[in-house]
Parts: structure tokens; C-alpha cells; sequence
């Protein structure tokens, strides 16, 4: 068994009387979703990698408040706003590092208003920077002229006009990145969003992520590559409801750089 | 007789426009029973949007033939309107094409008036063929049917008759004056150049002079009365977009598609709630007598804030948004545009009660139930392929939020396992059943 990741803590930062460069927000699929922690681990090895000084808040991270807000819950959204304002601004976090285009958006956009100003980051954005900075080297690897296509999380593409940053990095291990019919800007949606995730899709005739993978499935990638953890869960039940877990894999990007290397 | 033709112009022309401004002030009575709301910030911004997007056309040709063509047709139809104003003055003074002291810049506009008439022509064609023999998905939805779908053809007959009576006006006007024909020949030779309309000359061979100019009188009345006729149907069309899409896009939001606003008046409370300070037995503050509790949300076009029913006046049904909706591509009741459309009908609904009763009375209906279905809201992604699809700016998202809004907050509506996940965030921080002193716990998991 491989050893434990260390991953600092605001609070034992505070002990110390330290301040980290920037907030890992985990986010609550990141935190819980099995699925979705292997990504949240990928990204603090690769952040180790890259010698990141960096902290998690842990048991006081709460939940951004996005699906209650997009459910039409404001008071509980403005609720957790609150709440997590309160800390990170406890903690006087600056710079804010987060996998998941939810929290991403949510904190970025709709905090400031509340008392929450930090610059935020998407993972992608920050391992881009890292990478110019060159403190994270990206190159080829085992993904290298691999088939891979990049689904387009609506909160980083359309919400927030993030469409290369994941795209530079896909470029970076050499991959041979092909476009699905519908990307960027007209992107077409995983299916989670705006609180899908957890409730039964209503009446239709095809559930939405099936309809996506679909899409993906027509340009023949051997990854779909994604950047949220949702999109990721409603992608690889796409992939599993066409039979196809054998020859498709769905990875964050997080993930496929820190395989590429063996991390 | 002359000037018999003459006070009838004017008493058209005043009956057009009298009846065009009571149009345009019904529509501002009603886009103002929405709640206000601030977008005058960044102006210059604004207006560079509004250059790009309504005058630029820049999203249109999104789709490359359908946008194509309708450059055509919209630059062809404002050029030629240039033509309107000649009309006017001829038709108040009795005169013959006044702006011919241009020389030849007049034979140039002329020509180029026949030629970009020929251009709409063949668009508005091909426009009417996508529309009804084509199958084409964002025209075949359900909200289409009816008069949606007959408005939209009366526009394409509409345009092609107005285009043809151009030419036919242009052909008669050329022919009498080759005839040498009174108050139509000049001294100086023929006024104007007709590239397009020469070739129907054929038609008109050995007409009288008095019968080519009652084809010329009939041309020119029934071009420039369809034109009026035009200006008063707009109201009731979705083509009041070619006057609204600049007020639209200059109104609509400059912020990230994700950022969704947030509700001040639930702000207060919340900072009422938290604050250790606050005396939880104090008196509300001051608030009017009587005044209502703000309703959260919207279930009815009063709760909507003034852009977002300028945005459903400004709708041109193009179905951009509904095509590109993964709630509809997938079967579900949800159409953005049908949300458009309903918000539409509904602030119409009420404008009529008002114009009948002085004021609104209640009618036993609202937005939603009687127009926009529950079904229709909670299939919504939030993806924003609406808002980016729409080529005149229009958010049919924000109003999907505000409904769920006054559904989860006023009426605790909210779809059963949505409201377990909204009760899990509110217990553990998560919308899962997990305890918050475990989210660490991924970090000591290999
Ligand atoms: S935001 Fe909602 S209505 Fe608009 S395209 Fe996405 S799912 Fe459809
Ligand atoms: S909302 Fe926009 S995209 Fe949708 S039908 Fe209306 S004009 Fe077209």
C-alpha cells in the first residue's frame, strides 16, 4: 500500500503561524464521491510535484451552495456563502485552487457580491500556470498520440469562457486531441448541472448524458477527457450504459497528467 | 385630383405613424410593470455589444445559411427603406422622385435598391422553403404551431409582395418614362437606373400610357400602405425584434453566463440571521404599512424585472435556443424559447385587461401553471446553451430561475430528491448524507 498523500490544513497552517500560497477547495464530490477523490488525489500529487505550498480547509470546507442555488434555494445557497465567506475570510485567503467548475464559478462570480473576494482558479487554469512557470513539467507520456476527445464543462466553457486551458494541457502530453461535433462555446451538456445530479431527469425519451456520449463516441476516443467531477460520473455511466468501459476511459485532466508520469 | 391623392397620402401616412406610437406605448406600459432593474453600468460596453451583436449581426452567422441570408434580407430591408423617405415626400408634394437632383449617386441608389430587392426576394424564398418543406427541428416544436407559424409566413408573403410591388413600381415608372409620358419624363433623360426591374419591361409592351400608370399609382400606394401596414403589425409579430434587438442586447447582462444574481432582499435576512448582534424579538424594520413581504421569485410577469420582458417582446421564435437545449434534444416538455413565448403571452394577456379595464384585475391566471409548467422548469441543466445560442441576447435561463425560486422558497415545491439533497447541504455541508467531520477522510484512503 502506497503511503498517505500529506495534505496540510488551514488550521495546522494557523498553528503555526503560517499562510499558504493558495486554498486547495476540495469541493463536496471531491470530498466524497469515489469517483471523484481519485481526481482530488491526482491533483494534490501533482500539486507536491510541482511544490505547491498549498492547504485544504478540511472538516471546515462546506458545500459552495451551487445546486441549492440552482435549484432556486437562495436562502440556502446565501446561507453556505456565508458561512464559507466567514472562514476562508478567517483564514485570509487570497488565492483560491478548485477541480471543480461548480465551486469554481460559484465562488468566483456570486461570493464577491457577498463579502468573498479571492482570486479563483480552475485546476486546469492553475496547472497551466504551473506549467508556464515551469514548476510542473507536462510532456508526452503514456497518453502520448492517444485518442482523446475533451468535453467541455458548461460552468468553466460557456459560464465562465475557459475553453483552452484544459486543451493546452491535453496538447502537452502530446495526445492527439480530437473535437466532438458540438464543443467549446456550443458544448452540449453533461446532464448534471443546475441540481440534475441528484434528482431523476424528467419525462424524455434519452436521459442527457447518453445523448453526450454519444457525441463522443462518434469521434472514436480512446479517453473522453473531462474537467468537473460531475460531468466525469455522468460521462463514464454513458460510456458503461454503451458497453464500451473496456475500450473508453473518462479522466479529468488532473488525472491524465499525473498517470502520464506514474505520480 | 392630384391633390385629392395628396391629403389621402397624409391621412395615411398620420393614421400609420398615430397608430405605430400607441403601439410603441402599450409595449413600454407593460415591459414597466416588471420590477426595475439596473443595467446602466459600463455604457461604452454596452454599446460595443450592441454594434457587434444587433447591428453586427455577429451571432447570426452562428449558423452560416440561415445567417447568410438573413444579412440579406435585413441590410436589404433597411437600405431599401432610404427609398421610404423619397416615397414620402413624393407622396406629400405630389412631385416625381425629388432626390433625382442627385445625378448619378440617384442612378446608383436606385440601382442598388433593385438589386438588393432581388437579393431579399430570393431570400425571403429560401427562407419560406426552410420554414415549411424542409424539416428542419427548431421549426417542427410544439409551440410553433398555429399562429407562431403563420406569422411567420405572413412576414415572408408579406416582403416578397413588398419587394415585387418595388419592382413593379420601378419597371411601369422606367417604362413611362421611355414613353415620354408627362410628369414622369425629364429633359434630362431617364432619372434612375433599373438593372433588375428592365427585364420585366416585356410584361408592360404596348400598354397605354394611362394603363402603365395606374399599374405605377397602384404600385407605389400598395408599397408604401404595406409599408405602414408593416410598421403596425410589428406589435403583434415576433418581428418587433428588428426594433428591439438593439435595446435587448444593450440591456442584457455583461457578467459571466454562470453568475446567477443574488437576491438582495434574502442577503438581508441572511446577515439578520447570522449577525450575533441582532435581537431576535425586535420589530421587522420600518416597513411601510401594509406594504407586502417581497415575494421570492417569480411566478407571475409582475416578478420579473423589466429586461427580462423586453427579452420576451424581442423573441423572434428562431428556436436557436431550443435546438441547442439538452433538456429538449432529449424529449423533455422544456423549450427555452417556449418560455419566451409564454412570458410573452402572458404580459399581452394582462396589457389586454388593462387596456380594457384602465388597470389590471386579477383573471384567475398567472405564469406558471397557466403557461409555464412545473415539468417544463425542473428539467432545466442551467447550462446557458440558451443564452449562448440566442442571436439577440435573450436569457430565457434567468427566468427558468426566478420561477424556481418562488417554487422552492414561497411554495417549498421543489422535486422530492432535490429537496432530500437541499436538506443534506443544510445538515452536513454536502449534498449526500455525509458528515461533515469526514471530509478529510479521501486523504487517508489509498
Ligand atoms: S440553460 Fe436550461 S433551458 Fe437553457 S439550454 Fe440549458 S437546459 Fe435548456
Ligand atoms: S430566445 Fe433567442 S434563440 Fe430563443 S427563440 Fe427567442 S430569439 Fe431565438
Amino acid at each position: 500500500m502506497a503511503e498517505a498523500l500529506k495534505v496540510p490544513t488551514m488550521a495546522e497552517y494557523m498553528a503555526e503561524g503560517k499562510k499558504p500560497e493558495v486554498l486547495f477547495w476540495v469541493g463536496c464530490a471531491g470530498s466524497f464521491d469515489d469517483r471523484a477523490k481519485k481526481i482530488t488525489k491526482a491533483f494534490v500529487k501533482l500539486l507536491h510535484e510541482a511544490g505547491v505550498d498549498f492547504a485544504v480547509l478540511g472538516t471546515e470546507e462546506s458545500c459552495t451552495g451551487d445546486p441549492a442555488k440552482r435549484s432556486g434555494n437562495e436562502f440556502l445557497f446565501q446561507m453556505q456563502a456565508a458561512t464559507n465567506i466567514e472562514v476562508l475570510n478567517g483564514y485570509e485567503i487570497e488565492k483560491v485552487v478548485t477541480a471543480c467548475p461548480h465551486c469554481f464559478n460559484t465562488i468566483k462570480n456570486e461570493y464577491p457580491a457577498l463579502g468573498g473576494n479571492y482570486e479563483v482558479m480552475h485546476h486546469t487554469q492553475f496547472l497551466k500556470s504551473l506549467l508556464n512557470e515551469g514548476k510542473l513539467k507536462v510532456e508526452g507520456g503514456k497518453f502520448k498520440g492517444k485518442r482523446i476527445t475533451f468535453h467541455d464543462p458548461c460552468y468553466l466553457g460557456r459560464a465562465n469562457g475557459e475553453y483552452e486551458a484544459p486543451r493546452d494541457l491535453l496538447r502537452k502530453l502530446e495526445v492527439e486531441l480530437v473535437e466532438m461535433r458540438k464543443c467549446k462555446s456550443n458544448g452540449l451538456c453533461c446532464g448534471a448541472g443546475g441540481g440534475q445530479m441528484f434528482k431523476e431527469p424528467e419525462p424524455g425519451n434519452k436521459d442527457v448524458n447518453i445523448e453526450r456520449t454519444e457525441q463522443a463516441m462518434e469521434v472514436k476516443p480512446e479517453v473522453i477527457a473531462a474537467g468537473c467531477p460531475f460531468c466525469n460520473t455522468m460521462m463514464t455511466d454513458g460510456v458503461k450504459d454503451k458497453n464500451k468501459e473496456d475500450s473508453v476511459e473518462v479522466m479529468d485532466v488532473a488525472e491524465l497528467i499525473a498517470n502520464a508520469h506514474d505520480l | 385630383m392630384q391633390i385629392i391623392a395628396q391629403v389621402l397620402f397624409l391621412v395615411a401616412l398620420v393614421a400609420g405613424i398615430g397608430f405605430f406610437i400607441r403601439n410603441i406605448r402599450r409595449l413600454v406600459r407593460n415591459i414597466k410593470l416588471g420590477r426595475e432593474v439596473d443595467r446602466t453600468d459600463n455604457n461604452g460596453e454596452r454599446f460595443a455589444k450592441m454594434a457587434r451583436i444587433a447591428f453586427g449581426q455577429s451571432k447570426m452567422v452562428k449558423k452560416p445559411v440561415s445567417g447568410f441570408l438573413h444579412v440579406i434580407v435585413y441590410v436589404g430591408f433597411v437600405i431599401i427603406n432610404i427609398e421610404v423617405l423619397e416615397i414620402i415626400i413624393d407622396g406629400l408634394f405630389g412631385t416625381h422622385r425629388i432626390l433625382s437632383f442627385m445625378g448619378g449617386f440617384y442612378d446608383v441608389l436606385i440601382a442598388s435598391f433593385e438589386v438588393l430587392a432581388l437579393l431579399v426576394l430570393i431570400g425571403v424564398i429560401v427562407f419560406w422553403i426552410r420554414r415549411n418543406v424542409l424539416n428542419i427541428y427548431r421549426f417542427l416544436s410544439r409551440e410553433l404551431k398555429g399562429w407562431p407559424k403563420n406569422d411567420a409566413n405572413y412576414i415572408l408573403y408579406f416582403e416578397m409582395v413588398l419587394m415585387i410591388l418595388f419592382l413593379v413600381m420601378n419597371a411601369t415608372d422606367y417604362q413611362l418614362q421611355l414613353n415620354g409620358a408627362p410628369h414622369y419624363a425629364s429633359e434630362a433623360g431617364i432619372t434612375g437606373a433599373f438593372p433588375i426591374s428592365q427585364f420585366l419591361l416585356p410584361i408592360f409592351d404596348g400598354m397605354s400610357n394611362a394603363t402603365l400608370i395606374i399599374i405605377e399609382r397602384a404600385a407605389w400606394w400598395l408599397h408604401i400602405l404595406g409599408i405602414l401596414f408593416f410598421l403596425n403589425y410589428l406589435y403583434y409579430s415576433k418581428h418587433l425584434h428588428i426594433l428591439l434587438a438593439f435595446p435587448n442586447v444593450y440591456f442584457s447582462k455583461l457578467r459571466p453566463q454562470g453568475e446567477m444574481n443574488n437576491l438582495q432582499s434574502v442577503t438581508d435576512e441572511v446577515k439578520l440571521m447570522m449577525d450575533p448582534d441582532a435581537d431576535p424579538f425586535a420589530a421587522p424594520p420600518e416597513e411601510e404599512e401594509g406594504a407586502e413581504p417581497e415575494k421570492f421569485g417569480a411566478s407571475d410577469v409582475f416578478d420579473l424585472n423589466q429586461v427580462q420582458l423586453l427579452n420576451s417582446y424581442t423573441c423572434t421564435e428562431c428556436g436557436r435556443c431550443t435546438a441547442e437545449c439538452p433538456a429538449n434534444q432529449t424529449g423533455k416538455k422544456l423549450s427555452p424559447r417556449k418560455i419566451m413565448m409564454d412570458t410573452r403571452d402572458r404580459v399581452e394577456e394582462v396589457g389586454e385587461i388593462i387596456n380594457k379595464k384602465g388597470k389590471y384585475e386579477d383573471n384567475g391566471k398567472q405564469l406558471l401553471d397557466d403557461f409555464i409548467l412545473r415539468e417544463e422548469l425542473w428539467a432545466c441543466t442551467t447550462c446557458n446553451a440558451c443564452v449562448e445560442a440566442c442571436p439577440v441576447g435573450i436569457d430565457p435561463l434567468s427566468i427558468i430561475l426566478d420561477m424556481r425560486r418562488y417554487l422552492v422558497m414561497e411554495e417549498s415545491a421543489a422535486p422530492n430528491e432535490l429537496a432530500i439533497a437541499m436538506t443534506n447541504i443544510e445538515n452536513n455541508g454536502a449534498p449526500w448524507p455525509y458528515n461533515q467531520q469526514d471530509r478529510l477522510n479521501w486523504a487517508k484512503e489509498n
